[in-house]
């Protein structure tokens, strides 16, 4: 599986460097929505600082569909999808590979908007510990949510109008708990931080087994 | 020794249409077998089935010994495919497309390793003529010949026990066609069977060991003569 997992996540991260889509549209989609933030919550800097951690995880989670819907879209051109199914891989190793990927990028992604809400908002950044390993938990559950249901939307011809309804709902819970432990972290809210770090993890691990164990037959329905 | 290909009253649908009605077919070990009707006679959905990529809902569907409702995995493992879709990933380039298929293919052996995959990449890509620079342009930039050869090439880095040609001259310049027939050839004498589909006539037919007719989703008795394929085995 590990082997199947790194050959499909060396591709796709391969096809990212190559197409630039995640640097040159990704990303800035990302820092527009801060931005625009911004715009909307100027000129009391104040709000802005104490809603970082929510704006930065919304930004977050909009990227992640992009990310997610173009993980799924490079295999619908020229037949992908089939020809991934017809090298008999491992489909929990695809399933890794993919999630791997969107790991990755979202990864990428989350340092540059750390440095954004610094810019931007003005934060002041602590707690290295608690925003590390939440960003590190939370973005493990958004590529595996995000992995499971691009699969599930990738054989439809409203996939890029359904994957939002069906994802968005579905990761509110990251969207909450990585917004309290960043708040904690941040100093913006008084609170036990790590509690919201294992309520990431058990959605995580959720995710994980499910894609692990159902995303076989999810390719085969796509 | 298993029947490369062996379906038996097999019914296939395309969302709720039967694209497969019931077919009978057999291709033996080392047989090279052609399938000619119509469009819409169910070529496509017979090289797709037999690849595990259409559901099957009756009947009796084995691959070089594998269930094919059971084991796709299995079966895919050993089938190569050259569809009307390349398979091809628009921003890799040549060389790592097929690098690609080469190492995927490795992960049957637990002991296989990449350097073994690569090594064979590079040599299929010269004789399929996309050596020097043409490897290392994507194939979003190539034509669709060269993409076809793209194709051509990841099917042969696979070494498949069974291979699945869906309109293979299609695209192809003459110099591309007598390539593909040679690879076809060796691919069978190194022990592979051959299934595929093709509107090329007398090209076809010399290629291949037996015809078979299909209308309807169904394979229909055929009465050979004399500018049909040689040595016609037998039809299921």
């Amino acid at each position: 599986m590990w082997r199947d997992a790194a050959l499909v996540a060396g591709k796709d991260l391969r096809i990212e460097a190559r197409s630039r889509v995640a640097t040159n549209q990704v990303a800035p989609f990302a820092v527009l929505v801060l931005v625009l933030f911004g715009f909307a919550l100027d000129p009391d800097r104040g709000i802005l600082s104490r809603a970082s951690a929510g704006l930065f995880w919304v930004a977050v989670l909009f990227s992640a569909l992009l990310a997610v819907q173009r993980s799924f879209a490079i295999e619908a051109v020229d037949g992908g999808g089939d020809g991934l199914r017809l090298l008999g891989l491992d489909p929990a190793g695809i399933f890794m590979g993919k999630a791997a990927a969107v790991f990755v990028e979202l990864a990428a992604l989350e340092l540059l908007l750390t440095v954004g809400i610094v810019v931007l908002y003005g934060v002041e950044l602590g707690g290295a510990g608690l925003m590390v390993a939440t960003a590190a938990v939370a973005t493990l559950g958004l590529a595996a949510a995000g992995t499971v249901y691009g699969a599930l939307s990738a054989g439809l011809r409203v996939r890029e109008t359904l994957l939002p309804l069906l994802l968005l709902p579905v990761l509110a819970p990251v969207l909450l708990s990585a917004t309290r432990a960043w708040e904690v972290a941040l100093g913006t809210s008084v609170d036990d931080g790590w509690r919201w770090v294992q309520l990431l993890a058990v959605f995580a691990v959720v995710y994980l087994t499910f894609g692990l164990v159902g995303f076989g037959a999810l390719m085969e329905e796509s | 020794m298993a029947l490369a290909v062996q379906l038996r009253s097999v019914v296939a649908l395309v969302g709720r249409f039967p694209a497969l009605a019931g077919i009978d077919l057999d291709v033996a070990p080392g047989e090279v077998v052609l399938l000619r009707g119509p469009n819409g006679a169910g070529k496509t959905s017979v090289l797709r089935a037999c690849a595990g990529l259409l559901a099957i809902v009756s009947g009796e569907a084995s691959v070089l010994g594998h269930d094919v409702r059971r084991d796709r995995r299995s079966v895919r493992r050993h089938v190569g495919m050259l569809g009307h879709a390349g398979f091809l990933y628009d921003d890799l380039t040549a060389e790592e497309n097929v690098r690609f298929v080469a190492r995927a293919s490795e992960r049957a052996d637990a002991h296989a390793d990449n350097a073994g995959a690569d090594a064979r990449t590079g040599p299929v890509l010269a004789r399929l003529g996309l050596g020097g620079r043409l490897r290392d342009v994507p194939v979003a930039r190539l034509s669709a010949g060269q993409r076809r050869r793209v194709s051509i090439a990841a099917l042969v880095v696979r070494h498949s026990r069974l291979w699945l040609l869906d309109e293979p001259h299609a695209g192809l310049d003459a110099e591309g066609r007598e390539l593909l027939d040679e690879l076809v050839r060796e691919a069978v004498g190194a022990g592979a069977s051959v299934l595929f589909t093709s509107h090329e006539g007398d090209r076809a037919a010399a290629l291949a060991d037996r015809a078979v007719s299909m209308s309807g989703g169904r394979a229909q008795v055929h009465a050979p003569s004399s500018d049909e394929p040689r040595a016609p085995v037998h039809v299921a």
